[in-house]
């Protein structure tokens, strides 16, 4: 081998070093655990929305929910590659770990976001484009930008971003919204804080270091215990609306009555415990109570579709 | 990462990125006949 050709794979090895990332690295962007639950919530949407939509176009508008997430999710990790280099939590990140250049994960975020955005607008309805676009404008410049590093409500206002995917999937269908698809998203919105701060109670050093202001750092972690109860009370009475409005039967009202029941008892166990196990049980149920609510709404419905 | 690595990372991302502009180009196509037909 010359000189030459050593300099060059010397030249093309430093570069991989330096951020030239693999596939895996440009997935992990996406976000594609958080990316899961926010395609979940926008097929239900899109499912119990009245009217229909062609397969294609159904398909076409999760796809555009999933990437327009996914976008939002990798412009996030480029502009806090900062503090997640910070926290042990996320510091194995491909931005920070220097394995995707800063410059290329906005730009593959941007690209996706605008992608999606013109698609679902073009393909689907200006209505679901524009609630996408909102969506990922809310979670980059309002959670992001504005509200993560400066408040202790970053996370109460910023639920809204993750809130839309049932009003973008019920836009879709038809090219206005709902009040089911308004519950919907009213259910997110508060589910999203005791979600957070379960998390973030035993993760308040984590968030310290890295100078996030999330409620256990700043009120500290008896009143962020008391704030979780105080958004379960709110968030289970609200998962009872869609039966109380006669928009879904008795099997998801019993379903959700039952889970909203053990949400609450992990939520009491977090203002009694204060070590870290209730707080990473909650957080942990958080998932499953969300998935679980939704996935009845579906079961719901289609025991009420004609012929079941 | 030595030349071959590397070499195996990049084909891997390529063969990734032309499979998603395929199935790009295949849902684009499958939109347009969802079109025409309503």
């Amino acid at each position: 081998m010359s000189e030459r050709s050593i300099a060059t794979a010397a030249r093309t090895a430093t570069a991989v070093a330096a951020g030239d990332g693999q596939l895996g690295d440009f997935v992990a962007l996406l976000k594609p655990r958080v990316m899961s639950l926010v395609v979940f919530t926008g097929f239900v949407g899109l499912f119990l929305a009245p009217g229909t939509l062609h397969p294609v176009l159904a398909l076409t508008a999760v796809l555009c929910i999933a990437v327009g997430a996914g976008a939002a999710g990798a412009i996030n990790m480029w502009y806090d590659r900062d503090i997640d280099a910070r926290m042990a939590r996320t510091r194995d990140r491909p931005v920070p770990a220097g394995r995707i250049e800063p410059g290329a994960a906005l730009g593959f975020g941007a690209s996706l976001a605008v992608g999606a955005v013109l698609v679902m607008g073009l393909a689907v309805n200006l209505a679901a484009g524009a609630l996408l676009a909102g969506s990922i404008a809310f979670y980059v410049f309002i959670y992001t930008m504005g509200l993560k590093r400066r408040t202790p409500q970053n996370i109460v206002i910023g639920g809204a971003a993750g809130a839309f995917p049932p009003l973008i999937g019920w836009a879709a269908v038809t090219g206005d919204l709902g009040v089911e698809a308004l519950v919907l998203f009213a259910i997110i919105f508060l589910w999203t804080p005791p979600h957070f701060w379960a998390l973030a109670l035993y993760r308040a050093e984590d968030y310290a270091r890295a100078g996030v202001h999330m409620l256990p750092v700043v009120a500290g972690g008896a009143a962020t215990r008391r704030q979780i109860l105080g958004y379960t009370l709110a968030l289970v009475p609200v998962t009872l609306l869609p039966t109380a409005l006669g928009e879904a039967g008795w099997t998801y009202g019993l379903g959700a009555a039952a889970l909203g029941a053990l949400f609450l008892i992990c939520a009491i166990r977090v203002l009694r415990d204060t070590g870290d196990r209730a707080a990473r049980r909650m957080f942990g149920f958080s998932i499953l109570y969300l998935f679980a609510l939704f996935a009845l709404l579906i079961v719901d419905r289609s025991l009420s579709l004609p012929g079941v | 990462m030595p030349p071959a690595p590397l070499h195996r990372s990049r084909r891997a991302r390529n063969i990734a990125l032309a499979g998603a502009l395929f199935a790009l180009a295949a849902l684009f196509f499958a939109i347009t006949i969802a079109k025409l037909g309503s």
